[in-house]
């Protein structure tokens, strides 16, 4: 790095160049005051861009805690600390089911969608076979696919043909048939584990499912977990869906959805729906906490080399 | 590898074997695909010609859904034109700033997994709940923000209750929710080869040099991805307007109760998926839904065949 710095012709417009001339290196003192600047200017920057992303969730926080008629005023700072507005908020009608509920659509969709896309992913990856590059453009194009377009069929498919209507069964089951972002990602990720792996473990006699779940599966980890994680915040975050099949039964209402009818219900309590609010993220945000790690290998490990 | 040929009997059991192999591991998706994917779509054509309310047989009608969708429904061109604007407006904003936070995350030297996490949490956040949020940050007349804009004497827009301010609002929103595409840009910029930087410096480059001629070129692939997942997914763009609309205008009622007429205010919010549930599932009109919903099909897979061109194709689909 030296070396390349003396090597450079002096710039005959350096800034502050005159400043430096008592200095014994002048170009390296310049260039460690350039780099601090640089630190400066860039974490500045940092400290700015935090906080538009934090400050929301403050501001939501202080809200929170006012008591009603606060809430209601353009106060900032609460006047007194309510923490019971999120006892009285776990506490409200409905919310413990909407927990419940949503536990289950996160958790079974999740399990469902590893179990049954790993297979299908393994074979766009690793197999040869005709139709392998129109099957995954297909698993691309069914990706890309906003879920309202063939809504209305499937409605009818569930209210008439299934009588499952009112429940989150006809979110939950198709999962058990492969999603097609978890088989893409999973494919994506796959294909960076090396054929060797694979062709070792057959010489030594393992068929193809063993292969899979004794050599691929413990590889295949982070992969894994991402795809089971952005799987589980998907279901977390679903409003269109329940929406969809069980607005007519609170009974089976998720926190996504129960969290509108919350607002709707405590319409001029904006402590307690943003209270509210702060529950519903604070799962997703927790689990991220623990998953850090997982997630963000997963991320950058999918699209870069292996 | 194959030195007998097709006519071995041994080998054609071993090719049907195989056959049957990959069949039974793609068999879920292959049944999901047909289920979930192919028999809704082409039902979605069927209705389409259909007049049906749900309750009574459907009847034939031709394209009176077709014309009375693009001619007579007064939303259908309203939620083009909103579509059209957060195509060019609200996807140009993300992956800039997108780019923006991902260089930035990459300089920051001190405390970089503080900064990153920070960055990236608003994503997280459900999107009903975060709409909630911001309807109330930027509540006109009681929220936070217009609150401290005017402290600052700056003007106080109206926000998700003003139809020229409500989707600059909706763009605030999704640029907070910013940190999927810093996550790729970000891995995308630490994959640039360091050694191109150093030679752009020997050459003199500036910063601006080196971004225009090292960072760009390298990226690039990864910007057209960002652009066209983003077009994509502004497509499908549901939850977040429809909660911010029903938030401000004062509608109360989840399921059953008052019907919202989406878009509040003045139509300004509303986009196609908005339609497909109005017309569907509040009117009874399947036949007028299934034509919104065909729309917004063709148009998510042309963007879709971007993604998948064989040459400078963006996901490589190899055989």
């Amino acid at each position: 790095m030296t070396h390349t710095v003396t090597a450079r012709p002096p710039a005959p417009t350096a800034p502050g160049g005159p400043l430096c001339t008592a200095g014994r290196s002048p170009a390296a003192r310049t260039a460690r005051r350039k780099a601090l600047l640089h630190w400066i200017a860039v974490h500045c920057l940092g400290i700015a861009a935090a906080l538009f992303f934090i400050m929301p969730f403050v501001f939501i926080l202080l809200t929170s805690l006012m008591d009603d008629r606060q809430a209601l005023t353009s106060a900032l700072w609460p006047r007194s600390w309510n923490w019971d507005n999120y006892a009285n908020v776990w506490n409200a009608p409905g919310f413990l089911t909407w927990w419940r509920n949503t536990l289950m659509y996160a958790g079974l969709g999740t399990l469902f969608t590893v179990v049954s896309s790993l297979p299908v992913a393994y074979a766009l990856a690793k197999f040869r076979f005709r139709g392998r590059r129109i099957a995954t453009m297909l698993v691309i194009s069914a990706m890309m696919l906003p879920p309202q377009v063939i809504i209305v069929p499937m409605y009818l498919f569930w209210a008439k043909q299934m009588h499952m209507t009112g429940t989150l069964w006809p979110l939950i089951i198709p999962m058990a048939f492969g999603d097609a972002f978890s088989i893409f990602l999973l494919r994506q990720f796959l294909l960076t584990i090396p054929n060797e792996y694979v062709d070792a473990a057959k010489v030594d006699g393992c068929g193809e499912l063993r292969t899979l779940l004794r050599i691929v599966v413990p590889l295949a980890k982070p992969g894994i977990a991402a795809v089971a994680l952005f799987q589980f915040f998907y279901c977390w975050n679903d409003y269109f869906g329940p929406q969809i099949y069980a607005s007519d039964n609170p009974a089976a209402w998720t926190l996504s959805y129960g969290l509108e009818s919350f607002k709707d219900n405590h319409h001029t309590n904006w402590n307690l729906t943003m209270a509210a609010t702060l529950l519903v993220m604070a799962p997703v945000i927790i689990v991220f906490f623990f998953a850090q790690k997982a997630f963000i290998e997963g991320v950058t490990l999918t699209g870069v080399k292996g | 590898m194959t030195i007998l040929h097709g006519h071995s009997a041994a080998l054609r059991t071993k090719r049907r074997r195989e056959g049957l192999r990959t069949l039974a591991f793609l068999s879920p998706w292959l049944i999901g695909f047909s289920v979930f994917f192919v028999y809704p779509l082409l039902s979605t054509v069927y209705f389409s010609f259909m007049k049906y309310d749900g309750f009574k047989p459907p009847t034939f009608n031709g394209l009176t859904n077709w014309t009375y969708v693009f001619t007579d429904y007064p939303f259908f061109w309203a939620a083009m034109r909103n579509t059209l604007w957060l195509v060019v407006i609200m996807v140009a904003a993300r992956v800039v700033f997108g780019l923006g936070v991902g260089l930035l995350i990459t300089k920051i030297k001190t405390g970089a997994g503080v900064f990153r996490t920070f960055f990236y949490l608003p994503y997280l956040a459900p999107p009903v709940a975060a709409t909630l949020a911001f309807a109330f940050l930027l509540n006109p007349g009681t929220g936070p923000v217009n609150q401290v804009l005017g402290d600052l004497g700056l003007p106080q827009p109206g926000w998700f209750n003003d139809p020229s301010w409500s989707k600059p609002a909706l763009t605030l929103l999704a640029l907070w929710g910013i940190g999927d595409l810093m996550v790729i840009f970000m891995a995308a910029l630490l994959d640039v080869p360091k050694e191109q930087y150093e030679a752009a410096e020997l050459d003199g480059a500036g910063s601006w040099k080196r971004f225009r001629y090292v960072t760009l070129p390298n990226i690039s692939p990864i910007v057209l991805f960002a652009v066209v997942t983003g077009v994509i997914q502004t497509m499908q763009y549901y939850t977040q307007p429809l909660i911010a609309g029903k938030t401000a205008s004062g509608v109360i009622g989840a399921g059953a109760g008052q019907i919202y007429e989406p878009g509040y205010p003045g139509k300004s919010t509303l986009t196609l998926p908005q339609l497909i549930y109005t017309l569907g599932f509040q009117r009874f009109d399947t036949g007028s839904a299934c034509v919104v919903a065909l729309v917004l099909f063709a148009l998510s897979m042309a963007f879709t065949a971007l993604l998948m061109r064989r040459r400078g194709g963006l996901i490589t689909v190899e055989d």
